[in-house]
């Protein structure tokens, strides 16, 4: 591969990986809302229901 | 109004559901195909831009616009709409967001159906031993519904079937069944894309033969990344990347209105809808990019890509090439290129089902199985035209009117309303209640003034598209008083057939007058199916607003 080329296609990717990877980070990290939320998985879990 | 709220399990499904109705087909086949048309790297930047004055936006506007319309218990696009207004035709411009799933869907579960098959081919070895014009062949007779390539009459028809049948019972298990399909069909896809990227960036020139001494697939990383900067002041070259952004993304469909319905107000849409969007450009940037172009420039040479890009190199070209790969690792890269194919279609068309079931469970209180159904016997009827009919042009008409003319006009229409109508203060605060991000205040000005100017530009250029698609030479030829030519891939051109009907008048042989006369009345025949489509889903519209006045819910 030419360099113009490969820096551009390893700086648009980078960016592309990076961004959603940290996007993913803050889903997975962000501690969900109180209950009633809109998933159903953890309905039951104590901790996140309301007060 | 619906019996009983249907939920998403966890976040990371309602996100991999939306990130896989986004990525499709197109991720793989158009988005390279586009970008080797458009002059490589020089499309990647107005893509980009496009992704994010464009792109986030419209994604922003439904993701809102779905969750507001879901805290009033509507889940597709015509109730939805019409709680964000006042006056009555906005529900049937939420037409489209229904109309536009079943008749995409009709004819993108016959591309599913290949992919299926050609996972079964590619297990039991049918492409072994064949030619490169032997496996192009393989394509046209198998669409050819009428010649049975395997003993199984009517091959095209019966996977055209299983796999609608199959998208019909995971749709009848509600958001929870599509929710499990993404949930396994999204990593496999990555998974799969990864293994086949990897070929593709370490294919070097290790594939070059006798017949194609200079292949290299770095030549085609190389075309597909060097920058172009002069070809950013061509208007195509915007549009082309406007055009991909808007198809990749599945926005001006309905589904992500739909998806989003079930997400309740308190809940975050902000992130969910930049993770989703974000994922899809993983796929179709970093994986789309590193499969096809640079795999056939490998084997075939850059010349070769850059005569013969397209749609059929998925199912005419691959299976050939992955041949030379060896007998096992044959089998193998097939099953994983026709695999990740088929998951990346399946969460689309699920998607694309959902709009249909939650319209008549909200307004009719139909179940899910029923709803799912009924889906998949309207989506039969609408869709064997364009099996038994593929080659008579059916298939494609459907793909411009409904695939691609409706997506345009719907998300023009919508975001005018949500940023004018509605309002973008209200439409802001949409976006940002429950916000687990500080969506930067820019956008609200974006979402307000450039993405719609930015639709408007597409829907215009595809309008009146310029003879031989130069921009250029029209303009100029428009200010030196010489008029602006039509080329006959514009929407105006389109309507009238012009194309076809100049092939007619240059031709004196009577086959090709047959040939041609024949083409004209399948067009027309798709036509009017789309058209009785339409009017069957605003008439479903209108009952459902009948019985909503009669128990009193109905808006004005």
């Amino acid at each position: 591969m030419n360099t113009t080329a490969l820096i551009m296609m390893v700086i648009t990717q980078g960016l592309v990986i990076a961004i959603t990877g940290y996007f993913f980070y803050r889903v997975l990290t962000t501690p969900p809302k109180q209950e009633p939320d809109s998933y159903s998985e953890n309905d039951d879990v104590e901790e996140r229901q309301e007060e | 109004m619906t019996q009983k709220v249907e939920a998403w399990g966890t976040r990371v499904g309602l996100i991999l559901a939306m990130a896989g109705n986004a990525v499709g087909l197109g991720n793989f086949l158009r988005f390279p195909v586009q970008a080797v048309q458009n002059g490589g790297g020089a499309f990647m930047i107005p893509y980009l831009i496009c992704f994010l004055l464009m792109g986030i936006p419209l994604l922003f506007i439904e993701w809102s616009s779905g969750r507001y319309g879901g805290k009033f218990g509507n889940h597709s696009t015509p109730y939805i709409l019409d709680t964000m207004a006042k006056g009555r035709v906005w529900k049937y411009i939420g037409v489209f967001g229904i109309f536009t799933n079943i008749a995409v869907v009709s004819y993108y579960v016959y591309i599913e159906s290949w992919a299926f098959s050609y996972v079964y081919h590619s297990i039991i070895g049918t492409f072994q031993g064949l030619n490169q014009g032997q496996v192009a062949a393989f394509f046209n007779s198998y669409v050819d519904v009428r010649h049975s390539l395997t003993g199984i009459p009517y091959e095209a028809v019966v996977f055209y079937v299983l796999v609608l049948g199959l998208n019909t019972y995971v749709l009848s298990k509600g958001i929870k069944g599509v929710e499990k399909v993404a949930k396994i069909g999204m990593p496999l896809l990555i998974l799969f894309g990864v293994i086949l990227a990897i070929r593709g960036l370490t294919l070097g020139t290790s594939g070059a033969s006798d017949l194609f001494p200079n292949a290299n697939a770095w030549d085609g990383l190389n075309f597909l990344w060097t920058p172009q900067f002069d070809s950013l002041t061509n208007p195509k070259v915007w549009l082309a990347a406007a055009g991909q952004i808007f198809f990749t993304l599945s926005v001006g469909m309905g589904t992500i209105h739909c998806y989003a319905a079930y997400v309740r107000s308190k809940d975050d849409i902000a992130l969910n809808a930049v993770s989703a969007g974000f994922m899809n450009e993983f796929v179709e940037v970093v994986l789309g990019s590193m499969i096809v172009i640079p795999i056939a420039a490998g084997y075939l040479g850059l010349d070769w890509v850059l005569e013969n890009a397209g749609f059929g190199m998925a199912f005419q070209t691959m299976p050939y090439l992955f041949q030379q790969f060896g007998t096992v690792l044959a089998a193998f890269a097939g099953v994983l290129w026709f695999g990740l194919l088929f998951f990346a279609g399946i969460t689309s068309s699920l998607a694309m089902g959902t709009p249909w079931v939650s319209f008549l469970k909200d307004e009719f209180n139909w179940s899910n199985s029923k709803g799912a159904w009924s889906f998949g016997l309207l989506t039969l009827l609408v869709g064997l035209p364009t099996v038994y009919f593929y080659q008579q042009g059916v298939f494609d008409e459907y793909d411009y009117w409904a695939g691609t003319v409706s997506l345009v006009v719907f998300a023009l229409l919508e975001t005018i309303l949500f940023s004018w109508i509605f309002g973008i203060n209200k439409g802001w605060r949409e976006i940002n209640y429950g916000a687990d991000i500080k969506v930067p205040l820019i956008y609200k000005f974006i979402i307000k003034y450039i993405t719609p100017l930015l639709l408007l530009f597409v829907f215009v250029g595809a309008l009146f598209t310029p003879q031989g698609n130069d921009w250029i030479a029209n303009i100029n030829s428009l200010f030196s008083g010489n008029g602006w030519a039509l080329d006959n891939a514009s929407i105006i051109k389109q309507l009238t057939q012009a194309g076809l009907k100049e092939q007619l008048a240059l031709t004196t042989d009577p086959l090709i007058i047959e040939q041609l006369n024949d083409k004209m009345f399948f067009a027309n025949l798709a036509r009017m199916i789309l058209l009785t489509l339409f009017i069957f889903i605003g008439l479903m519209v209108y009952f459902a607003f009948l019985k909503r006045r009669k128990e009193g819910r109905a808006t004005l």
